[in-house]
């Protein structure tokens, strides 16, 4: 639904341009394929590493180590999981439901969950490549910082 | 040539080790690669667009622009336009970093464009919904209330923690790509 709205505006907005001025209209498609291909290996090998991590770490055996009473240990497991990967949230939210069924405490599964969305190690190629290696380093370590102090809160109050 | 491999040496390493795995435990080798398909179909069916998009921003919308709308005197409104453009945007968050390197090379001020990835990767609105059927109303809740306030302290740390030469290397480097 939403990724057909995005082609339908960026066609109108294409066909638009176009019927303004067709030489910049070519310029800013030139650009469009100049920045896909400037990130395209990083994608690339973040496509792939992503799908090992998802065949190798199945639902039950994350469960299993993350559980209600894993504590400290099960937290260090969850973040250390959530932040070597980046998933979209349609995928995490589903995983992490049924993880949360599977046995997996409230805390850990928050923490995995903030982790997943906001630290990627693997995505770290992709950020350099647009904040430099300080600001993305800075930006990862905080969110992870950020993401045990919400998973302890979120923890808090659904005990 | 040499360019080329250089730029492609980590996929290059990866397809060796999926190679290898497939000489060990070809089911699972087999599966990631599924995996992996799946999400390049995924990736290829929201990039076109944004990319696309981008470039006719870039062509079209004037610096000056972007810098009253987002830049460093832009203020509350910049704040809260860059939580929203983050906040309704649709996508993983790897298509949020070129939207990133457009914005900054327009003349945003980097503090909002850090909300815009925050936001991008916590609050998205569309989650929100779908966050809640899955984990619960309360988990849903808790989490974005406590990320409003964390999204901005984030943003706003990795700002003061870069010098002003880092930040100006920092704008440099948006202008060339």
């Amino acid at each position: 639904m939403g990724t057909i709205g995005l082609y339908g505006l960026t066609l109108a907005l294409l066909a638009f341009s176009w019927v303004k001025d067709p030489k910049r209209t070519r310029a800013s498609l030139g650009k469009a394929w100049k920045s896909f291909e400037n990130i395209l290996p990083q994608l690339l090998t973040v496509l792939l590493v992503i799908g090992l991590m998802l065949r190798l770490l199945t639902p039950d055996m994350i469960a299993g180590l993350i559980g209600e009473e894993s504590g400290f240990q099960g937290m260090a497991i969850a973040a250390a999981v959530g932040s070597v990967t980046l998933i979209p949230g349609f995928i995490a939210f589903p995983l992490a439901a049924a993880l949360l069924k599977s046995g997996a405490g409230f805390t850990q599964i928050a923490l995995f969950v903030s982790t997943l969305m906001m630290v990627g190690l693997v995505t770290l190629p992709v950020e350099v490549g647009y904040f430099g290696k300080k600001a993305t380093i800075l930006r990862n370590s905080l969110a992870f910082g950020a993401s045990v102090a919400v998973a302890l809160l979120i923890g808090g109050v659904l005990r | 040539m040499k360019n080329l491999l250089k730029r492609y040496r980590s996929f290059l390493l990866l397809c060796g080790v999926y190679a290898g795995l497939g000489l060990l435990l070809p089911g699972a080798a087999l599966d990631s690669l599924r995996l992996s398909g799946e999400n390049l179909a995924e990736m290829l069916g929201i990039l076109p667009p944004v990319f696309i998009l981008l470039g006719l921003l870039d062509v079209w919308v004037p610096r000056e622009t972007i810098m009253g709308l987002m830049g460093e005197r832009s203020g509350l409104r910049g704040i809260l336009l860059a939580f929203m453009l983050g906040s309704f945007a649709a996508g993983p968050l790897y298509a949020a970093f070129p939207v990133a390197g457009v914005l900054l090379k327009k003349g945003s001020r980097l503090f909002n464009v850090l909300i815009f990835i925050g936001a991008w990767s916590t609050t998205k609105i569309p989650m929100l919904v779908f966050e809640a059927s899955a984990m619960g109303t309360t988990f849903m809740l808790v989490r974005f209330l406590a990320n409003i306030p964390v999204i901005l302290l984030i943003a706003w740390l990795t700002e003061r923690l870069l010098t002003p030469e880092e930040q100006l290397a920092l704008q440099s480097r948006a202008q060339a790509l």
